[in-house]
């Protein structure tokens, strides 16, 4: 996995009422959900986020709900992937379930302003600036993860291993 | 090495031995659960897989809570959604309004949950149920609808902290003043990924509805879950309440704790968590004479009878201060019953309260209780997050429903000291 992108940096402790305010939790629908991305922590966002960008953040990134429309709004907002120094726990598991591809990565976030270009590296586990020369590593994804981005997401892994006769499929 | 009560749980419930942190297990669910936000994404999830049962039809439990009553169109369209799954699954635990409470206050007081089991619930408080000394975790709706589906979820066996509290609770400090003062401690990622194992005597002596407390707000710490070993005082909560026999864990005695913290409880007053994220925790009297607009009592965290009724005990023969909004939420129709009965209701609209049916409403700013450009609320919930009541610039505080009383009354955040003891002298 490879992305190079514009990002837009964010700090520490973005909540999930900041991805997608709880107000608006009454659809799913992913194109509603991101006319409001990030409106909480940056009211400008949904209007100049485009195709392809990357979203940058400090430690614990995504705290709070269990809500998937976090990162259904922040897929549907066009973001290629969300790079921080960390993740909170379900937001983490979500986005592996839903194939948004996240990184975690150290070090990066504090040398970046918004719109800077980054190449991020999933397969070699490498972050760069454009125009700087450092190189930032990316914390490895364990098996079993890896494993449900390549079955396509949490669903995808079910039908594969657990549908069967037994779970009386339609 | 010995094993923690997360461990030994998580090992129960699935096919391996020996687990270590850092594993990845499928473990059996014993309880799975969605709400009016969650469960509808899970709905389309679960129909797409083409599966034609759900895995148990008395382990799935669906609550709407976050936007009932019906707060608008789409709010009941989400309703209907999950309604309709109910009855065309022939789900058992549907639980409509006018039967419903919070999920989190709901389940345990139904029996759904007990001792031992392992929980996932599409809502991050499902850690409330820690408490009950069962495995308890928040997932999304992907896992939820894969649960559903299949009986199994994936975990990463946590590593565990253990938190003592040592010593004898001062007056008017409750489990919120113990987990807020926690939070405060370690930060809200100081649990991230990991298990919070709470003991200690000061644990032995709290409540049931203290325990709720404390375990409801362990996701506020970044934990995966919050967990309490069974005593005499869990026995007895679950005894003729819960539908399943308990099964009873105690952490082995060279358990492997990645950390451990202790405090005397005796050096905590009430805590309160400013303005914007549950670890801004200070002391009530560094809050004391800040202006408040509205108090909201209630929700998965503090909406329990004893909190009611401790409330009363502050409100009874007063008055709510005319700048003020009071609005209470009992958390389930079963404490709003026994609270009518009690003549605590009584007490709370005399002293010029609103009084709310069970619904998560304010707490996460759905309805009943949004607040204005620089408004600022002091509540008995769970997250203060910029704009988490309604505008991006209103303020939450944190606290326990003794300070959220007595800073009702006064108009500004107030040791519970300064009223009540005022009127013994």
């Amino acid at each position: 996995m490879k992305f190079t992108g514009r990002v837009w940096v964010f700090g520490d402790d973005v909540d999930t009422d900041q991805i997608i305010p709880a107000r608006y939790l009454t659809t799913s629908d992913p194109e509603a959900l991101a006319r409001h991305c990030m409106e909480d922590a940056d009211p400008s966002f949904p209007e100049k986020v485009r195709e392809g960008d990357i979203i940058v953040a400090g430690r614990n990134f995504g705290s709070g709900s269990s809500s998937e429309h976090a990162p259904i709004a922040i897929k549907a907002a066009g973001v290629a992937c969300v790079v921080a120094e960390s993740f909170a726990r379900i937001f983490f598991r979500n986005a592996f379930n839903m194939a948004l591809p996240i990184f975690v990565c150290e070090g990066l976030y504090k040398k970046l302003k918004d719109g800077d270009i980054i190449h991020v590296d999933g397969d070699k586990g490498e972050i760069t600036i454009e125009g700087g020369g450092e190189r930032f590593t990316v914390a490895p994804i364990p098996p079993f993860m890896q494993g449900l981005i390549q079955d396509g997401g949490l669903m995808a892994y079910v039908k594969k291993r657990f549908v069967s006769p037994k779970v009386n499929v339609g | 090495m010995g094993k923690t009560l997360t461990q030994k749980i998580l090992e129960d419930h699935c096919d391996e031995k020996d687990l270590v942190p850092g594993q990845i297990v499928q473990c059996r669910v014993d309880i799975a659960l969605g709400n009016d936000v969650t469960a509808p994404l899970a709905i389309k999830a679960f129909e797409d897989l083409g599966v034609k049962e759900v895995f148990d039809k008395e382990k799935v439990v669906l609550v709407p809570d976050h936007f009932v009553p019906n707060k608008d169109i789409a709010a009941a369209t989400q309703v209907k959604v999950m309604r309709e799954f109910a009855r065309r699954y022939d789900v058992k635990n549907y639980f409509e309004v006018g039967q419903m409470g919070i999920e989190h206050a709901l389940l345990p007081e139904k029996g759904l949950v007990t001792a031992g089991d392992v929980v996932i619930g599409a809502d991050s408080h499902t850690c409330t149920y820690g408490a009950l000394g069962a495995f308890a975790t928040g997932v999304g709706s992907t896992d939820l609808a894969a649960v559903m589906a299949t009986g199994q979820c994936w975990f990463r066996v946590p590593e565990t902290m253990r938190f003592i509290y040592y010593g004898k609770l001062q007056p008017w400090v409750s489990g919120k003043d113990l987990i807020l003062h926690t939070i405060g401690d370690i930060g809200v990622d100081g649990a991230l990924y990991r298990a919070m194992e709470f003991t200690g005597e000061a644990i032995s002596a709290l409540s049931m509805d203290g325990r709720f407390t404390m375990a409801n707000m362990a996701i506020e710490a970044g934990a995966k879950n919050g967990i309490f070993e069974v005593d005499d005082a869990t026995q007895a909560y679950l005894k003729g309440r819960a539908k399943n026999p308990p099964r009873i864990y105690h952490p082995d005695k060279d358990a492997e704790y990645v950390e451990v913290q202790e405090y005397d409880v005796g050096k905590i007053g009430p805590q309160v968590a400013f303005p914007s994220l549950p670890g801004n925790v200070h002391p009530v009297e560094e809050a004391e004479d800040t202006p408040i607009d509205q108090v909201v009592i209630g929700s998965c965290t503090n909406g329990r009878l004893s909190d009611l009724r401790e409330v009363a005990g502050i409100l009874r023969g007063k008055r709510v201060h005319p700048y003020v909004r009071l609005i209470i939420f009992p958390a389930t129709q079963e404490i709003y019953l026994n609270a009518l009965r009690e003549g605590i209701l009584e007490v709370f609209v005399e002293a010029g309260a609103a009084v709310s049916t069970p619904t998560c409403g304010p707490c996460l700013g759905g309805h009943m209780g949004i607040l204005a450009e620089g408004e600022r609320a002091l509540a008995t919930t769970n997250r203060n997050f910029p704009g988490r009541m309604g505008h991006p610039k209103s303020e939450v505080y944190l606290s326990s429903p003794a300070v959220a009383a007595a800073s009702a009354i006064r108009g500004k955040i107030t040791h519970p000291a300064q009223i009540v003891g005022k009127e013994e002298i």
